[in-house]
């Protein structure tokens, strides 16, 4: 069952780099996103620095929506979710390892990188080091939450636009925790207080979200 | 939850498994595909599905498989109920379907690696999965390059790499050549020797021994034009 578990990973993860993967996409969405700040706000160091964890945080959000739509979809399309079925795994745990496989390959790589977008966007030493920490809690919950949404949009054509009505309320917690653990560091709040929220919502998620999938796809296979 | 009746027949040549169905119905949306169906399957036989296109085969098959649930009625696996909700048989079945199942951006034989390890079988099977379905010139191509028929023989090979009792198949002669088919009757037939036992959905005779299942027989008569409102208003 655990072979079968990690399989699946890294099934997925070699997927979303294969081609016709969206992981490359997804990256690139990222750097876009964040590079159209200074331009819109204008070079003013003081402004980006007090903008940047929000700027990091939203664009890590929009980048996870656009990658959601084929997370099942394309195995429900080609007929690998009929076979996924058939192994040891229950579909909860199929949604699970998809889940994870899809914060590997598309999200850890923009948490990775988001220091190098921080010093774009004149962010201090202190408060990159919280950036990074609160996306790498925090995010995790972006690909669980998505999880369900895009097993619920799995049958509809041009499912995107649902999954983001049905997503961005339900990333407005992690967003909220997220920025707030960022802002806390200039001295409004408590950076632990927040990390612990944010850690707590991945948490959450990690049992809510796969079951919820489960369910939706068991519909959608009938 | 789990349903794990027998060991699988390859693994000890002598277990009895049987499937039996009892009163099975199969209902979508207002319409009953069937009902009342009855049939049962032993070890080293195979059941041959029949009957026109939307008669309810594809269905009957995925009822099979614990893709869906039926309406009314009940499976036994060795002449134990099989429990409607939970992994139902589907840890002693292969399906294939319409679709291969198979992700185009990859090699066939990681495709076929993956669901070996997924499925539970045993990667040294790959090198005489791919031999059995002559696939071995193509084990390096990504499977999206593949014609229709060389994509059948890739889902087709599945069922070697996962040794299963009970294999489900729909339709597997399509896009199959001549020399193809003979190859797929061969394989049902040394599955079922081994004592397998195959459900098949087909239109072609496949040249394999098999009692035949006529879906007509288990349609309810008329049902559908009383119920069906597209068809109330052209009166």
């Amino acid at each position: 069952m655990l072979a079968a578990f990690f399989s699946l990973i890294l099934r997925d993860m070699r997927l979303g780099y294969a081609q016709g993967g969206a992981a490359g996409l997804v990256i690139a969405f990222y750097a876009i996103t964040i590079s159209l700040f200074p331009f819109g706000v204008g070079p003013d160091a003081e402004i980006l620095a007090r903008i940047a964890g929000g700027v990091l945080w939203i664009a890590a959000l929009l980048a996870a929506l656009l990658s959601l739509d084929r997370m099942f979809q394309a195995d429900f399309e080609d007929g690998s979710l009929d076979s996924l079925t058939l192994g040891p795994l229950p579909l909860s745990l199929v949604a699970l390892a998809k889940a994870l496989a899809h914060w590997l390959s598309m999200l850890l790589p923009l948490v990775i990188l988001s220091p190098l977008f921080g010093l774009m966007l004149h962010l201090d030493g202190a408060s990159m080091r919280v950036v990074l920490i609160a996306l790498l809690v925090g995010t995790p919950a972006l690909s669980l939450i998505g999880a369900a949404a895009a097993a619920l949009a799995v049958a509809v054509r041009r499912g995107g636009a649902l999954i983001a009505l049905l997503v961005l309320p339900l990333y407005i917690p992690t967003l909220i925790f997220g920025v707030g653990a960022v802002e806390a560091v200039s001295g409004l709040g408590s950076v632990s207080a927040n990390m612990s929220f944010l850690g707590s919502l991945s948490l959450i998620f990690a049992v809510l979200g796969p079951l919820a999938a489960g369910g939706a796809l068991r519909l959608a296979l009938e | 939850m789990m349903f794990h009746p027998t060991k699988h027949p390859t693994s000890s040549p002598k277990a009895r498994t049987t499937l039996n169905a009892q009163a099975l119905a199969c209902r979508r949306g207002q319409r009953f595909l069937f009902a009342g169906l009855d049939f049962s399957l032993e070890h080293g036989r195979i059941l041959i599905l029949r009957g026109p296109n939307g008669s309810g085969k594809t269905s009957l098959l995925r009822l099979l498989a614990g893709l869906s649930r039926p309406e009314a009625g009940q499976l036994f696996w060795c002449g134990m109920a099989v429990p409607p909700s939970g992994a139902g048989l589907s840890e002693q079945v292969h399906y294939v379907g319409h679709s291969s199942g198979m992700k185009a951006a990859f090699s066939v034989t990681d495709n076929l690696r993956f669901w070996a390890r997924y499925l539970g079988g045993a990667e040294d099977r790959l090198e005489a999965s791919l031999e059995a379905l002559d696939l071995e010139a193509l084990a390096h191509l990504p499977v999206g390059a593949l014609s229709a028929g060389q994509q059948r023989r890739v889902s087709l090979a599945r069922l070697l790499v996962a040794p299963r009792p009970l294999w489900l198949l729909d339709e597997p002669t399509v896009a199959l050549d001549s020399d193809n088919q003979h190859r797929l009757t061969g394989l049902i037939q040394t599955h079922v020797q081994n004592g397998g036992m195959a459900v098949i959905a087909t239109h072609t005779p496949l040249g394999v021994d098999g009692a035949n299942l006529d879906l007509r027989d288990f349609q309810p008569e008329a049902q559908h034009m009383a119920h069906d409102p597209l068809l109330a208003f052209e009166d």
